[in-house]
């Protein structure tokens, strides 16, 4: 039963991973492709926080942990080289 | 007197932190969180927004448990309510954006009202500049400064005022 | 009883996980980047923070941690979105047919 929603919660977050990716390749500007990122990183952090769960590993928790603090910086700097201009 | 307890708090919060996230209590851990703590509360003479704006008195610890209740409640009502929205097959949207007022005057005050009407029923701070927002709203109902402010920000406002003023 | 724990927090997983199915849904269907910023910022945390607590009652002894992150993205989320949504409206990114008004206007010359 437990295995069985846990599978479930995966291929969800699969489906809004596959999502987020066609939103990321027909864009069409280059900020949709970045809103597309910044979802892509929060469903890969739940994917890492499952994956820690089926696996037993307690370090991977800090992998999530890095990975949110890598993006959140990503998409500050992507965005304020937006603005600046080209 | 008060600047030296704004840095005590700051190093205290960090030890915290580094504990927490260390998750154990060997004495090289310690060790080397108090030495980092001190040298960024060193480096840090006025210590750090969110602690020193902090109204620590009574009423500030309990308008900041209520306002994180109020916030947790808002969350997921607008969350369900954008569900609503993208699962309904004619997409009922009615985008704009707006302006409103705030009454807070502090910069922590200001940037968890921003945070907190981002997360919440379809509003997203797009720009804050002095005492005015910039709101994008997916269903807008009022475009009027007044009504638009009652509406978005009236209901966190009241707790943030005593919280940081 | 552990079982039972486990049961709530497989449910609060697939709860969170819906949450980013929608998110990533809005994120194909809402009209214009704005909408798009709003349907993945709202529906992504609470998904992500659902996911979290359900994580939670699977292994209560990771319930530090497991705050500590969701802490870090209560704050950092909107605050990406933000910066995002304010340098996509300087740039005059297009809006959507169906909006009614934009209240915030440039100051004319160049981007800072």
């Amino acid at each position: 039963m437990v295995d069985l929603l846990i599978y479930l919660a995966a291929s969800l977050a699969g489906m809004a991973f596959i999502l987020a990716m066609i939103r990321f390749v027909i864009g069409p500007g280059v900020s949709d492709r970045i809103v597309a990122f910044d979802v892509v990183t929060i469903v890969a952090i739940t994917v890492i926080i499952i994956t820690a769960l089926e696996e037993d590993r307690v370090v991977y928790l800090d992998v999530a942990l890095v990975y949110a603090l890598l993006s959140f910086l990503g998409v500050i700097v992507v965005a304020r080289y937006l603005e600046r201009g080209f | 007197m008060r600047k030296f307890g704004n840095q005590t708090a700051l190093f205290v919060t960090l030890f915290l932190f580094w504990v927490l996230i260390n998750g154990s209590l060997s004495l090289g851990t310690l060790l080397v969180g108090v030495v980092v703590s001190s040298a960024i509360a060193a480096m840090l003479p006025g210590g750090w927004d969110p602690l020193r704006e902090f109204h620590a008195t009574p009423a500030g610890f309990s308008a900041a448990y209520h306002f994180l209740i109020y916030f947790i409640k808002e969350l997921i009502r607008s969350n369900i309510r954008m569900a609503g929205v993208v699962l309904s097959p004619r997409l009922p949207i009615n985008p704009g954006i707006v302006k409103v007022h705030t009454k807070l005057k502090s910069k922590m005050g200001r940037l968890l009202l921003a945070n907190s009407i981002t997360l919440t029923p379809g509003t997203l701070t797009v720009m804050l500049e002095e005492e005015w927002l910039y709101v994008h709203w997916v269903t807008v109902e009022s475009t009027d400064i007044e009504a638009a402010t009652a509406h978005i920000v009236a209901g966190f406002e009241k707790y943030l005022e005593v919280m940081y003023g | 009883m552990k079982t039972l724990l486990d049961v709530i927090g497989a449910l609060f997983l697939v709860a969170g996980t819906s949450f980013l199915f929608l998110g990533g849904l809005g994120l194909i269907r809402m009209p214009d980047l704005f909408n798009r910023i709003q349907s993945g910022t709202k529906a992504t945390t609470l998904g992500t923070i659902l996911t979290l607590i359900g994580a939670t009652f699977l292994r209560p002894e990771w319930g530090i941690k497991l705050s500590l992150i969701g802490l870090f993205l209560l704050f950092t989320n909107p605050l990406s979105s933000q910066v995002l949504a304010r340098a996509a409206h300087r740039i005059g990114v297009e809006k959507s047919a169906k909006t009614k008004v934009d209240l915030l206007v440039e100051p004319p010359g160049d981007p800072r």
